[in-house]
């Protein structure tokens, strides 16, 4: 899995012939920077054939989409980015749906990122979210794009904050990230947005998968879709529950939050910055997506949440958290790269494998002995610089 | 297995426009695509020709499938094309076509730009091999 993580983008330094093969040689030579400067004059210009393509290359990690993300940067910050998530079939395909035509009633333009799961095997996958966009048919101002789950490692979640850079640059004013919560990867990706909405079918379990499911720590807003099945009412009681249990618990560990400033509980791990402003409570709405019930008051929730990020600062530091993410996700990407780089141009780990199974060398001294030129490059200059 | 993800990823779209119900070939079609590993975007049945050029703008595909078993052909897929020309994505979209179509049809709908015509008993393989042959160059 790991020579796969390191494929996709390594076609940037043209060394690994998996990704230099027929179709990617051609594009070598063809993406010079105007090519680059094309697209992008032509994205800022709401060319929608110009944010598809540029869409394409970041998930290809094509040649000089380093250069096409770096110049979208200066256009992006402007849009509201929402992660929903949830188990499959939970409905959220359904609600983002609802949720993209409510936004468009408001005079508000969207963009949807949908990732479905990549078969492990041969890299192929059915993305299906597109089905269930029955309400914006025909309405061009929904830009919906699904995406597969094809980068491993750091892949998935670098295409996806880039994709919604993109999409927040051609002016999106709220962009959607949906996903199936299944994996530390997606739960990454989704921790990118301002706004996290899980979705809890009914049913789920009783509390002790409350209890367990890492997920629900990252939410900021809970919905109880298909609310009008029958275990519903149980599900938002088990959730509130779970939620004054988790209050507790964070106003022992971080007292700084003054204890309920505006008399709610602090429930909100993410605000550990010590604002002195108010604490957001993730709220539970409860939804009938396929009918459209309950989709203002989740619309009203996340707006609130928008206000509360707003007024309290949490934006600015958010937007701080993730920047310094993005960097070094970048940068172990990167590195990788260089890696790799290493290992081909040491002809390979074939002979350094043969060892270890002979038992000639441990897996440990191998990389050190591969990693000790770099390490040494780079302290050397280090030092240079002191 | 590694190759193919360093390889661009060539993603379909397998579309039924119009009214017609009948989507088992669709599917195994989509399913088959995906087992070639490629990314499938299937649209659901029923679709306007305007949603699939919608989709298949906004998915930026490399390759559109469309199938259609009502008749309705000579109608509904010059729609389409005009529509990707719309929004100058039928250049470098491959566009083929499955479904039962009539000789005489074939070369009208090869005219509007239409690459390829699978009727029945097209064997997947030979849809495989096909795409992956012509799948466009982009730039």
């Amino acid at each position: 899995m790991n020579e796969e993580g390191t494929a996709p983008g390594a076609s940037d330094s043209g060394d690994d012939n998996d990704a230099a093969t027929d179709d990617n040689d051609a594009a070598t030579d063809d993406t010079p920077d105007s090519v680059t400067d094309e697209l992008i004059a032509d994205l800022l210009d709401g060319k929608h054939r110009a944010l598809a393509r540029t869409i394409t290359k970041i998930e290809n990690r094509a040649p000089g989409y380093r250069n096409l993300v770096s110049q979208l940067h200066a256009h992006t910050g402007h849009a509201d980015v929402i992660g929903i998530t949830g188990s499959p079939g939970a409905g959220k395909s359904t609600l983002v749906d609802k949720l993209a035509a409510t936004y468009r009633e408001q005079g508000l333009t969207v963009g949807v990122i949908a990732i479905d799961p990549a078969s492990p095997y041969t890299g192929g996958a059915v993305l299906g979210d597109r089905i269930r966009m029955a309400s914006n048919v025909g309405d061009m101002d929904v830009f919906f794009r699904s995406m597969s789950a094809r980068g491993t490692l750091g892949g998935l979640s670098t295409a996806t904050t880039d994709a919604v850079k993109a999409l927040d640059a051609f002016g999106k004013d709220k962009v959607i990230i949906e996903t199936v919560g299944a994996g530390q990867n997606e739960v990454d990706i989704v921790r990118t947005a301002d706004t996290v909405a899980v979705l809890v079918p009914p049913g789920s379990g009783d509390d002790v998968q409350m209890l367990k499911a890492g997920i629900l720590e990252i939410a900021d807003l809970f919905v109880v879709n298909k609310a009008d099945l029958e275990g519903a009412d149980r599900t938002v009681q088990e959730l509130r529950e779970m939620l004054q249990l988790r209050g507790g618990e964070s106003t022992k560990g971080a007292g700084h939050h003054g204890v309920g400033a505006a008399g709610r509980d602090p429930a909100d791990e993410s605000s550990e910055d010590g604002d002195d402003g108010e604490q957001w409570e993730p709220q539970i709405i409860e939804t009938v997506a396929d009918r459209g019930e309950g989709v203002a008051a989740l619309i009203d929730a996340l707006d609130d949440h928008r206000a509360y990020l707003e007024n309290s600062g949490e934006i600015d530091a958010k937007a701080r958290t993730r920047y310094a993410e993005e960097i070094r996700t970048l940068l172990r990407e990167d590195t990788r790269e260089l890696l790799a780089e290493e290992i081909d141009a040491r002809g390979g780990l074939d002979e350094r494998v043969d060892a270890v199974l002979a038992r000639e060398a441990d897996p440990y001294a191998v990389a050190d002995e591969i990693i000790a030129p770099l390490e040494d490059c780079v302290r050397e200059r280090r030092r240079d610089r002191e | 297995m590694s190759a193919e993800q360093g390889q661009r990823q060539i993603r379909c779209l397998v579309a039924k426009v119009g009214l017609d119900g009948h989507d088992r070939g669709a599917h195994v079609i989509a399913r088959a695509l995906r087992d070639a590993g490629f990314e499938v975007i299937y649209s659901g049945l029923h679709r306007s020709p305007d949603e699939v050029v919608q989709a298949a703008v906004q998915e930026d595909v490399d390759v559109l499938g469309i199938s259609i078993l009502s008749g309705a052909h000579n109608t509904l897929v010059p729609k389409i094309l005009d529509g990707m020309a719309e929004y100058d994505a039928l250049d470098d979209t491959l566009v083929v076509v499955g479904g039962i179509i009539p000789d005489d049809d074939k070369d009208d709908l090869r005219e509007a730009g239409v690459a390829e015509i699978f009727g029945p008993g097209a064997s997947m393989d030979e849809m495989i091999a096909y795409i992956r042959d012509n799948a466009p160059e982009r730039r």
